[in-house]
């Protein structure tokens, strides 16, 4: 009996020797993507690039981020970052699940995740019920942060700031340029993705002072659009702001042409217009649309830094940097600044300094104007995306003004000169 | 306004003959042997990869990779013949659907086994480019199209007629029975037909191909789009597969540039509807 007893007690000194052994040296964040099923190697991508920000904010980098410089997390003793990974398959609640686990059985102080917008809706109702923290790193549905959600975090910009960012653009075009790209015509396939797209253009079109002649919706992966393309000559808008995906904006070029159909601008909602077979499958046809995009390389021109992370990441991955690892990347910095600022692993702490986190533009992978939460919804106010334009089969970056690399065509050449 | 309508026609025509050429593979191969090949449109991905292969590995045009693919799936719709659809003429009507219905299947899945989900497309053919003809845009691969599907059409109409061969597949088509004992061998006949099927939807993909991108499920819109023809114009009839191509290249057109392009497609389906309830047979049927 004497021996079990000694035996207990042993085992829980060891067991609480443990526990602050770990409290101080490594804090556990619990990375949630999909890292099996359809979209795996996406998963993949992301975890490397959350991977890829834990390493340098553990190591010591020469680099202008937060917690670059020196190992690991300053105010609580050089604690480093353990990520434990989750797997969610695509599927919502394979990722409530998973959520719950790592808060209960792994002790996770926060979350993030979870790249599919479905899938983060589910797995912050968890976080939410248990109180930990949850970043957001590229789930764009922007009902996500109007739900009141206390602890819910998102960095990236969602669609309706997306969609702004349209609006913005020309505004700037014609205080610069001083064009009048004063009327635009929408045009975009009729699922989800195409009718919310024209919801916000709409809406912002009248918030900015944009006269909209007309919208044409048609049915996705058509054998032809001749009627949908006719249907815009008519309304003759000087921008066509077109949504989608790769199937049809390759035929929607090629019946441009067809039917030498060249507003002044086409002005593409991703999707189609960045996948890599666009440039590939119409050649010098994909030349001067423009699209709005998350990241580019190019940027690295304007911004030493994103080459030394991207050339970083290459190596780890031996696949390029984009739009969703970068996106990645930035939330882990943002997550493990506050922590560190909270100097606490107490979810309430963390919080509290995730509302007051304040990362200046230049700090950033990003091209956003800094990291800075609405005390409100909890959504980054000021992240942005940015314009490519196809030019010579490359996307350059040539909006913001301040971050372009190469000046913008405009208007949009006629097809015979070319 | 005129103009635009006038561009709109023509837009609808010159799609109409190439769906008129897709479609009549699929209501030849139903007129001699009564078999639906619901793998039809499967065969158009096919000629369609074989045209951008050939464009990207030998740097070969569609238009001079045309008749060896045309040969090839010539070859490619007489070992169907004989592996998948021979051992089940007789067989019940059931059967037969879930064989080709089975092809259709199995040929996706090779498609894109062998090359990937992505949506690929020859950028610049000897048909590329447009046509100004007083105000009207045409486009030239549209127009290439167009004019090979006539002749194709041509062709197969003289061969019909003019021809011993033909004139014995229209006999099968006509009476399977009376046809064998005047001594046609009909199972030479079936191959026929599905060899002369399968090679018109390979002309079709291939002339497709200089404006149209290809992947694995290309085949599916199209093969839609034939059905419609193939019933429009009655089961069976090639120049009833012509005209019906024809209409309901320009419904769609016309139809979308009028009311509304999200309802092009109600209204090509509501004119199939239309012909099966007030003339089943089709237009040119018997």
């Amino acid at each position: 009996m004497k021996k079990i007893f000694r035996m207990f007690c042993l085992s829980l000194l060891v067991l609480s020797f443990a526990s602050f052994a770990y409290a101080q040296e490594e804090i556990k964040i619990g990375v949630i993507y999909p890292l099996t099923g359809p979209l795996a190697s996406t998963g993949q991508v992301l975890l490397e690039g959350v991977k890829l920000a834990a390493e340098i904010v553990n190591g010591n980098y020469n680099l202008n981020m937060p917690l670059a410089k020196g190992e690991g997390l300053p105010k609580l003793k050089g604690a480093k970052i353990k990520i434990i990974p989750g797997d969610h398959q695509g599927k919502p609640e394979v990722g409530m699940a998973e959520a719950e686990r790592l808060i209960t059985q792994e002790k996770v102080v926060a979350i993030l995740g979870c790249y599919n917008s479905s899938v983060t809706a589910t797995a912050s109702q968890a976080t939410e019920r248990y109180g930990i923290p949850f970043v957001n790193e590229s789930s764009t549905s922007p009902t996500l942060t109007d739900r009141g959600f206390k602890w819910f975090f998102r960095t990236t910009p969602h669609d309706g700031l997306f969609s702004e960012n349209f609006f913005m653009f020309l505004r700037d075009l014609s205080k610069k340029k001083k064009v009048g790209a004063n009327t635009i015509a929408l045009f975009a396939e009729n699922t989800l993705f195409g009718s919310d797209s024209v919801k916000y253009q709409t809406k912002y079109a009248e918030k900015y002072g944009f006269k909209l002649v007309g919208t044409v919706l048609y049915p996705a992966k058509s054998t032809q659009l001749t009627s949908e393309v006719q249907k815009l000559k008519g309304m003759n808008p000087k921008v066509v702001m077109q949504t989608a995906y790769i199937a049809d904006a390759i035929l929607s070029m090629k019946t441009y042409r067809e039917l030498n159909f060249a507003p002044e601008a086409i002005l593409a909602n991703d999707a189609g217009f960045i996948d890599p077979e666009f440039v590939k499958s119409l050649g010098k046809d994909a030349n001067y649309i423009l699209s709005r995009e998350v990241w580019a390389k190019d940027l690295a021109k304007k911004k030493p830094m994103i080459k030394i992370v991207a050339d970083m990441f290459e190596k780890r991955t031996g696949k390029h940097m984009d739009g969703t690892s970068s996106r990645a990347f930035t939330a882990m910095i943002v997550l493990a600044d506050a922590i560190n600022r909270a100097g606490s692993t107490e979810p309430a702490k963390i919080q509290e300094a995730l509302l007051k986190t304040n990362i200046k533009a230049d700090q950033l992978v990003m091209p956003w104007d800094g990291v800075k939460f609405d005390p409100k919804t909890h959504q980054n106010m000021l992240g942005k995306g940015i314009i490519v334009q196809v030019q010579n089969g490359e996307y350059v970056t040539v909006w913001p003004f301040n971050l372009a690399t190469k000046q913008i065509v405009w208007p949009f050449p006629k097809w015979e000169g070319r | 306004m005129e103009g635009v309508l006038a561009q709109t026609l023509a837009s609808g025509l010159l799609i109409g003959f190439v769906y008129a050429l897709v479609a009549v593979g699929l209501t030849m191969i139903f007129g001699v042997m009564d078999i639906v090949n619901f793998a039809h449109g499967e065969y158009l991905m096919i000629s369609m990869y074989f045209s951008y292969w050939f464009f990207i590995l030998f740097g070969m045009d569609p238009l001079y990779s045309l008749p060896a693919i045309t040969l090839i799936m010539f070859g490619i719709g007489i070992i169907t013949y004989y592996i998948a659809i021979r051992p089940i003429i007789n067989a019940p009507m059931l059967s037969q659907i879930f064989v080709t219905f089975g092809l259709l299947i199995f040929l996706r899945g090779v498609a894109q086994f062998l090359w990937k989900v992505d949506y690929r497309m020859i950028p610049e053919t000897l048909a590329s480019g447009n046509i100004n003809l007083a105000g009207i845009y045409i486009g030239r691969p549209q127009l290439v199209a167009a004019v090979g599907a006539i002749l194709c059409y041509g062709v197969i109409l003289w061969f019909l007629k003019n021809t011993k061969t033909g004139m014995a597949l229209e006999a099968v088509a006509e009476d399977k029975e009376a046809a064998r004992l005047m001594g046609i061998n009909s199972n030479r006949m079936f191959a026929l037909s599905w060899g002369i099927g399968i090679a018109t939807v390979g002309i079709a993909g291939v002339l497709l191909s200089t404006f149209f991108y290809v992947f694995p499920e290309v085949g599916g819109a199209f093969c839609l789009i034939a059905f419609v023809v193939v019933a429009l114009g009655g089961f069976g009839s090639v120049v009833g597969a012509f005209l019906a191509g024809i209409i309901v290249g320009l419904v769609e057109v016309v139809s979308g540039y009028l009311i509304d392009p999200s309802f092009k497609f109600m209204f090509v389906l509501a004119l199939y509807l239309a012909v099966v309830f007030i003339r089943p047979q089709g237009l040119m049927g018997k």
